[in-house]
């Protein structure tokens, strides 16, 4: 499979805070991201609030220029938001927010939305947009009949369904989907989730599935990376960490999902309070909630070990453990 | 708290460089300096002489820095019409144009906040429709035909009153009751909504449900909390207290700021024009720096927080 | 495109009817009837008055409201006061008009480039909006007109200018509202110009707010104007404006009222309406955009 989009050394900081007298004070929100997209493949990025996951979808996207690093699509360099290439690119690549209803016009039908991109890039003629329209509401889901609607009018399933219609216009290759089903109501959560996983069959396309919600990610993705603090702290075969977490954070995730047949049993708790990306610990960022951590851990940051197909970034690892030897050694 | 302060000291003195570079920019562009402030009349070694003086054959960029230093030192030039300097006549006219507006704005916040917060404490009753109807009587009615309409009734029809002139105190009153009538609407109307809008919030019903006396809760939680709009109209009134009497000078030939501008203005004395300008300028800017100050201090949510927009 | 017109238009003429039919206030439908009134004496001047603003008739002067063939009385000079008024209402209207629109585009355009570009201009912009407040107006246009003389160009270009940071702020507003986690950021990513986010997508939703505030600028509007004229700095003669005709009548108040009272009663009705018309609009239009 081919590598369609390709990160390395990616970083994104804010500054706040500057007035005339006051020290601006630096956010990093993504530090030093490596990551490799292939073509088909469906990757889920989980972390929490503050991890960057978001930031990072933007910046894989070219929505946010990184502050550092190289971002490469398809062995070309990524165009720098805003230019006439960049938005060439929107053709091959899109996104599906979070809030449908903040990411629609609440003045446009829902028809004219969808045909929005058709009219933007302009390689479709007028006569036959009304058609493509038709068509890609009936590969979402939707009635003919809700054309005229107008977002508000719609239900939150609905409107996130226009949002996807409207992304897929231009038939794009990729896809990067920030928390969609978040603001969802559980029950219609699956059916979008089912949508989003038929049409990537269906188009071919490939995603990157942003969430903080695991079982989600668990039925829906290839390969999962996990985020804290705006580093990547574990990566491989969604299966495989689910099955066998091996940082101490995903764990932890992993642990309070649910599973048949074996319940809450082993849920490991965290203590203390959620990162605040504005003040880093030393260290290993995961070191104050981590009931492993030493003075080791606040001391020196560790980096990724690579194992086969699994990365994993923890002081507390030996190169190939398992689940149970990992037990052993914090025995 | 300081920084506050400070931020705001910085924004208002960069309005006031603007409306000096405004004024310097006026003049030049309306022509020769020269010509204009000494008269077309004025024979050419004067005209030499001041441009010598002014350094007009100096670089643009010259002329703008002699011209910041001229303000700062307070020179305004001179008028063309009395031949005194021009801010000494600005200053003289204050205390004449404070006697109408200072009484004015007593009135409106005599008179315009209670009402408007009556009005807003018995919605729908006559009170409240008499408010509202007389508040947009207020400020749709201009100065200058009820100024007029107050001379009619007043001073011709029934001749109680004087219709211009400043020789005693029964000539102020035409005058204070045509700048008042206006504000004490806008007030009113202001304070009203003001009002209303800080009885519909959540800790309002809070309050109640807590078991407060609606007494309690109107003054102790809703008037401080409408307190704040309301300072922002005050402000602008504050600041207007020495130029928003233009036209009202002009009918009662009151001998006032406002009417020094409209006379100036037609005589086409710029020297008095250029330091009227300023003048009326700085004193807006120093009240509007006052009333942000008064926000600091009034709404906590402010001194905390850093510059809003 | 044009179906989507036709189907916004129809459900927000069905509504607006159905609201007109249901409680328009009496105090509406004088003011709107008021306005059509004006707007027709404005467009239709030339055919509707009596006689020639200029048209003096000594032996007729000062004539009271009601002698035959001058309905309104006459002036000091003779000349018909209702001829007058018509002028004055198309001069007047016009200005306002062209003042009200011309400070709309420019307000609205400024915000626009102070949200989309942020930085330096934003700063310039809100500096500039800042120096226009703390200027009171009149002052500032009595300066403008001392140093540069008077002409009907200057006159509404000058008057243009008020009121304009007020679109302004609410124009930026809106906009930085829009952008980012909205739809505008919505388009954008789906390869949109800024440009056509602006004109297709924030404009549209930013028009109601406009418009009640273009309704709100108008009769200050006419009142800035009005004052300006009344001093005699405004509309200079032989043009008329509502203004300067009660300027003119002032000096005959004693002996001829009706001179300065027409005008006048023409600028408090259209002020008025205009007034409670946008009042209307405002409560009407705020909350269907919830």
């Amino acid at each position: 499979m081919s590598v369609l989009l390709q990160a390395s050394g990616l970083c994104q900081q804010y500054t706040t805070g500057t007035t005339l007298f006051k020290h601006p004070t630096v956010v990093r929100a993504v530090d030093s991201i490596d990551l490799e997209i292939r073509e088909g493949e469906i990757v889920g990025i989980v972390g929490e609030s503050g991890s960057g996951k978001s930031t990072l979808g933007r910046m894989l996207l070219g929505i946010e220029p990184p502050y550092r690093g190289e971002l490469t699509w398809r062995g070309a360099p990524m165009p720098a938001p805003g230019t006439p290439e960049w938005r060439r690119l929107r053709r091959e690549m899109q996104l599906i927010f979070q809030d449908p209803l903040a990411a629609l016009d609440r003045r446009m039908t829902i028809a004219d939305q969808i045909g929005e991109p058709f009219e933007i890039h302009g390689l479709v003629p007028r006569e036959a947009i009304r058609d493509r329209v038709s068509e890609l509401m009936g590969k979402v889901g939707l009635r003919p009949d809700q054309a005229g609607r107008y977002p508000h009018e719609l239900s939150g399933g609905q409107r996130q369904r226009v949002v996807i219609a409207r992304a897929l216009a231009m038939a794009p290759k990729f896809l990067v989907c920030d928390e969609p089903v978040s603001a969802l109501d559980v029950s219609i959560q699956a059916q979008v989730v089912n949508l989003l996983y038929d049409l990537q069959l269906e188009e071919g396309l490939t995603m990157v599935f942003i969430s903080h919600d695991l079982k989600v990610v668990r039925n829906l993705c290839d390969r999962v990376v996990v985020m804290y603090l705006g580093r990547i702290v574990e990566e491989g075969p969604a299966d495989e960490i689910f099955a066998n977490p091996r940082h101490p954070y995903t764990q932890a995730l992993v642990s309070s999902v649910p599973s048949a047949g074996r319940g809450h049993a082993k849920r490991i708790l965290l203590q203390g309070d959620p990162p605040n990306p504005a003040s880093r610990p030393s260290g290993c960022a995961f070191h104050p909630r981590c009931h492993l951590a030493d003075a080791a851990c606040k001391a020196r940051a560790p980096a990724l070990i690579r194992d086969g197909h699994r990365l994993a970034a923890c002081l507390k690892l030996r190169a190939a453990p398992n689940q149970d030897q990992i037990r052993e050694i914090h025995a | 708290m300081l920084r506050h302060i400070l931020s705001r000291l910085v924004r208002s003195f960069l309005t006031l460089m603007l409306v000096m570079t405004f004024a310097f920019l006026v003049l030049r562009l309306s022509g020769d300096p020269a010509l204009i402030l000494l008269g077309p009349d004025a024979p050419q070694d004067a005209i030499n002489a001041f441009r010598e003086r002014w350094g007009l054959n100096d670089p643009i960029w010259k002329q703008y820095l002699a011209y910041l230093v001229q303000l700062l030192t307070l020179d305004f030039g001179v008028s063309m019409r009395d031949q005194v300097p021009a801010l000494d006549l600005v200053l003289s006219r204050i205390p004449a144009t404070l006697a109408i507006t200072l009484p004015a704005l007593l009135l409106k916040i005599g008179l315009g906040i209670p009402a408007g917060v009556y009005a807003a404490l018995h919605r729908q009753s006559i009170a409240d429709r008499g408010v509202i109807t007389l508040s947009i009587l207020g400020f749709t009615v201009p100065s200058f035909v009820l100024g007029l309409l107050l001379v009619l009734v007043f001073a011709v029809q029934l001749g109680w009153l004087p219709s211009g002139g400043q020789e005693g105190v029964e000539h102020a009153l035409l005058p204070i009751l045509t700048l008042s009538v206006g504000g004490i609407g806008i007030m009113a109307r202001f304070a009203r909504s003001a009002m209303i809008e800080v009885l519909g919030q959540p800790y309002i019903r809070t309050a109640m449900a807590k078991g407060l006396s609606w007494r309690s809760v109107v003054w102790k939680h809703a008037l401080p909390n409408a307190a704040v709009p309301i300072v922002t109209l005050l402000g602008f009134m504050i600041g207007s207290l020495i130029a928003g009497a233009a036209v009202v000078e002009s009918i009662f030939s009151w001998p006032g700021v406002g009417r020094l501008i409209v006379t100036a203005v037609a005589n086409r004395d710029l020297a008095v024009v250029q330091a009227l300008l300023l003048v009326i300028a700085s004193s807006m800017i120093v009240a509007n720096f006052l009333v942000d100050l008064a926000y600091g201090l009034l709404d906590p949510r402010l001194r905390s927080r850093r510059a809003a927009h | 495109m044009t179906s989507v017109e036709a189907t916004l238009e129809s459900s927000a003429k069905r509504s607006l009817l159905s609201r007109l039919r249901l409680n328009l206030p009496f105090l509406i439908w004088v003011s709107l009837l008021w306005l059509i009134a004006m707007l027709l004496v404005a467009v239709f001047a030339d055919q509707m008055r009596p006689y020639a603003i200029t048209k003096m008739d000594l032996s007729a002067r000062m004539a009271a409201p009601g002698t035959p063939g001058h309905l309104l009385g006459t002036d000091d000079l003779g000349r018909d006061v209702l001829s007058r008024l018509m002028q004055s209402i198309r001069v007047s209207l016009v200005i306002a008009f062209g003042a009200t629109l011309l400070s709309a585009v420019v307000g609205t355009g400024l915000g626009f480039l102070a949200a989309q570009f942020r930085g330096w201009v934003e700063g310039a912009v809100m500096a500039l909006a800042d120096f226009q407040a703390a200027l009171p107006f009149l002052i500032m246009s009595l300066a403008v007109l001392a140093f540069f003389g008077n002409s009907m160009v200057l006159l509404v270009c000058l008057m243009g200018f008020y009121g304009w940071e007020r679109y302004a702020r609410i124009a930026r507003g809106l906009a930085i509202s829009a952008s980012a986690q909205g739809y505008a950021g919505a388009v954008l990513q789906l390869g949109a110009t800024p440009a056509r986010v602006y004109l297709r997508h924030i404009l549209p939703n930013v028009a109601s707010t406009l418009i009640v505030s273009m309704t709100l600028t108008f009769p200050e509007i006419i009142l800035m104007e009005s004052g300006l004229s009344f001093l005699g700095l405004g509309v200079q003669p032989p043009q008329s404006s509502l203004g300067n005709m009660v300027g003119f009548g002032r000096e005959y108040l004693t002996q001829a009222p009706w001179i300065m009272l027409a005008p006048s009663f023409v600028i408090v009705m259209t002020t008025l309406s205009i007034s409670l018309l946008g009042d209307w609009l405002r409560d009407r239009l705020d909350p269907t955009l919830r």
